[in-house]
């Protein structure tokens, strides 16, 4: 964000000698009233971010799903989350904390990366996003920008076989993998690529690259680094290409933040510790000089770690902390990997599945009675009503509901909590189906049960109550298991509003630990844990109340 | 005393057509009090049609359904909540051909449930006279049993004693022997005489000759719409003036 301090000088210094006399002391006596009138507003901006900032502490939203180096599962301890980015964000808070004297932690918002724009913007589950997130003219419309933290670059990378693609102009007609809603895709598509293949994760492309389902794979060399480079069987082509910037997005009347954290990034690349963090992830290279801009490049080039013209300085590149991070951290997490660590996590996971699924189906169950009701001796527009209703939710995806419970009502004072939106979605979407089950079961009990009900002067409210209710219940019964067990697997649908639940917990740990089969087979067996009791428990309550008829 | 002259049920030009198939054609018609009376006649003439019109379990196209001291017309038995038609509901209770027990309920709450729920009984007080009543048709000892649990006899006695426990002053029963066998008939049958010996108003539509012959104190022929020929059971049964009946008694008798 250049300062109306700045551009004077940049403006000066284009004009001839003998003019630069006359106008600089105008010019200083000029600077020094604006930096006296910056330093009041400073302070109140401060004062502000102090209100701003009062809980102490500054949420950035990511995708743990995303991978190295940028967030990931720690394979030591897979509770944890680390990656450059999380570095970043706890340096930016301690920054922060010290200039405003506040105490200040960076919390990590999980969320689905496609939907992380919604989430900061909409539902505003976080005040920033730190997640590989390039800066497009797109989203300058949309979000305010940091200065970058970041400069990326693409790398095409091929089977170490493969002897005919030498750059992306040899990919034209082959397929290419990367990521979907990447920089990297963006660019396939515009260099007329025919056969892009977007995927949500980092390792899949190379995988499919490896079995040869695949060409190439064009990523932010960075991932490549993690995900190619250890790999024998794959190689870098051609060099980098088409660089850009990560920066760290906001909300467009977060002015004030913005300011801050750009001032906090300044401090860390003058002082060397975002240096220290590139290194330790193995991610610093000379096109980082990029990030130096501004009044005092020189002081920001040599704590990036180059000289004033932009070289890399002599002995950085070689420099290899003694907490670096391990190149080969995937596969080795792959060699760490215990029950004990993760199983842990997944049955987190797995109560927040059960929770979900428990809270939604009696949500379901209690809203369906009213709508089948309605629907079977309600006056004429209740009965359409309820018709459309039960059209209505059964007709619609589950997915495109949760979306619009959660971002699209986001104009109104009512904002839902992510687990509320996901109960009152699967409430309302199941509700449709009982109702029908409910309905249907009504309908096979015997007219003579109404019969003898009424034959003994019970009203019809009572005899319906009394007699037909419970007899459909226990009809309802298989039925709205099967719901119940398939309400479970569709609870893993709320990870695009951003809640946690086993699927979700699965594609973040295996991702993270390469151990697709190995937790695979646990997370199914903690679904069935939870659903096959539950068909258990149908028949045997059903064999129960078919032994009572 | 007004209450053994004045019959307790009276039917009054009743019509009821299905679609273009007249049922019941202006049937004039009365019950007494204490009074047993069998409703004969091939199937399709109209006799589980009257019986259930007495209890508004189906609706009728005129004439008029006195039951007690209430009075139900042909539009009345369509809005079958009317507060007339329970009442004459409790005043006759009715026993079904296939039971209609209540599955989901024990022998003993099929018979508490309509006290508890119309009468406004307690839960004590209703299973109490539930009890009594599974005793008197000598159910005692099958209180807790489910429907399912309970032969076809057995589950018709249940329905009898569900029906008594609304304290009614005449009992409907469409032909409640019809889904027993044989050898079960008995016990149901049993329960009837018993019945009519304490005073109940029994109006049964029945196949049963014999039982009607020993237990009616009025036969009624219905057929074709309409009374063919009624008077006691010796008379009708035995020594037939229409020969509708004549031909009817001989096929059932056969």
């Amino acid at each position: 964000m250049p300062s109306a301090k700045r551009s004077h000088r940049v403006g000066i210094a284009r004009l001839s000698p003998c003019c630069r006399i006359v106008l600089a002391v105008a010019v200083w006596a000029l600077a020094a009233c604006q930096s006296a009138a910056a330093n009041d507003g400073i302070a109140a901006r401060d004062e502000r971010l102090r209100q701003r900032l009062s809980q102490g502490v500054l949420r950035w939203g990511g995708d743990a799903e995303g991978g190295a180096p940028y967030q990931l599962r720690d394979p030591h301890d897979p509770s944890r989350v680390i990656g450059f980015e999380v570095e970043l964000a706890d340096a930016l808070a301690e920054v922060l904390a010290q200039r405003l004297k506040i105490p200040l932690m960076a919390e990590f918002v999980q969320y689905q990366w496609e939907s992380l724009e919604l989430g900061l913007l909409i539902s505003k589950d976080y005040d920033c996003i730190i997640s590989g997130f390039e800066v497009t003219p797109a989203r300058r419309e949309n979000m305010l920008f940091t200065r970058p933290y970041y400069t990326y670059a693409e790398q095409l990378v091929v089977r170490a076989d493969d002897h005919h693609i030498n750059s992306l102009e040899d990919c034209l007609d082959k397929a290419v993998g990367t990521l979907a809603g990447s920089s990297a895709e963006r660019l396939l598509s515009a260099r007329g690529v025919r056969e892009i293949v977007a995927f949500d994760g980092q390792i899949e492309p190379y995988l499919d690259l490896e079995l040869g389902r695949l060409d190439a794979v064009l990523l932010d060399s960075i991932i490549a680094l993690y995900y190619a480079s250890i790999n024998p069987k794959l190689k870098y082509v051609g060099g980098v290409t088409d660089p850009g910037s990560y920066a760290i997005a906001l909300r467009p009347d977060d002015v004030d933040l913005a300011q801050a954290l750009d001032e906090a990034l300044g401090v860390l690349i003058r002082d060397g510790r975002l240096r220290a963090i590139f290194l330790r992830w193995h991610v610093w290279n000379d096109q980082q000089s990029a990030l130096a801009t501004g009044e005092d490049r020189s002081a920001q080039l040599a704590g990036l770690g180059f000289t004033s013209d932009g070289a890399p300085a002599a002995d950085v590149a070689d420099i290899t902390p003694a907490d670096a991070v391990d190149i080969h951290i995937i596969a080795s997490s792959a060699q760490l990997w215990t029950i004990r660590q993760y199983a842990p996590l997944l049955l987190k996971a797995a109560g927040m599945t059960l929770l979900l699924t428990v809270c939604s189906m009696a949500a379901a169950v209690c809203l369906a009675l009213p709508i089948c009701l309605a629907r079977l001796y309600g006056p004429a527009p209740l009965r359409w009503a309820a018709l459309v209703y039960v059209e209505f939710f059964r007709g619609i995806p589950l997915l495109l509901l949760l979306f619009v419970l959660y971002f699209g009502f986001s104009g109104f004072d009512v904002q839902m909590s992510a687990i509320a939106t996901a109960i009152v979605g699967f409430g309302l979407n199941y509700a449709a189906y009982e109702a029908e089950i409910y309905r249907s079961s009504i309908l096979a009990i015997p007219v003579g049960q109404w019969e003898a009900g009424q034959a003994l002067g019970m009203t019809h409210a009572t005899t319906f109550r009394r007699i037909i209710l419970p007899q459909a219940l226990q009809t309802a019964l298989g039925p709205m298991t099967n719901d119940f067990v398939a309400l479970f697997k569709d609870t893993s649908l709320v990870s695009v509003i951003a809640v946690r639940e086993l699927t979700k917990e699965y594609l973040i740990l295996s991702r993270s630990s390469l151990k697709f089969l190995e937790l695979g087979l646990l997370t199914a067996a903690l679904y069935l844990c939870m659903s096959v009791p539950l068909g258990y428990l149908s028949r045997y309550l059903e064999s129960r109340f078919k032994a009572g008829r | 005393m007004s209450t053994t002259s004045t019959p307790l049920i009276s039917v009054v030009g009743l019509c009821k057509r299905y679609g273009p198939r007249v049922v019941l054609d202006n049937v004039h018609f009365a019950v007494k009090r204490s009074e047993t009376v069998a409703l004969i006649g091939p199937s399709g003439s109209g006799k589980s049609t009257l019986l259930r019109s007495l209890n508004a379990l189906n609706q009728w196209d005129a004439g008029e359904i006195r039951v007690g001291p209430y009075t139900l017309q042909a539009d009345m038995a369509a809005q079958r909540n009317g507060a007339a038609v329970r009442q004459v509901r409790r005043l006759l209770g009715m026993v079904f051909q296939d039971f209609q027990l209540f599955p989901h309920f024990t022998a003993l709450d099929n018979v508490a449930e309509g006290p508890r729920q119309v009468l406004n009984l307690s839960r004590d007080e209703a299973r109490t006279r539930g009890r009594e009543l599974l005793d008197r048709v000598g159910l005692a000892a099958h209180a807790d049993n489910f429907p399912h649990q309970l032969s076809g006899g057995q589950k018709q006695r249940v329905a009898i004693a569900r029906a008594l426990a609304m304290q009614p002053h005449g009992l409907l029963c469409d032909e409640i022997t019809s889904a027993l066998d044989p050898e079960l008939k008995y016990e149901v049958l049993d329960v009837l005489a018993d019945l009519k010996r304490d005073g109940m108003t029994l109006l049964l539509v029945t196949h049963e000759i014999g039982f009607a012959r020993k237990a009616a104190d009025r036969v009624v022929m219905l057929a074709d719409g309409g009374i063919i020929e009624e008077g006691p059971p010796e008379q009708v049964l035995d020594a037939p003036r229409s020969e509708r009946t004549r031909q009817f008694l001989s096929r059932v008798l056969a």
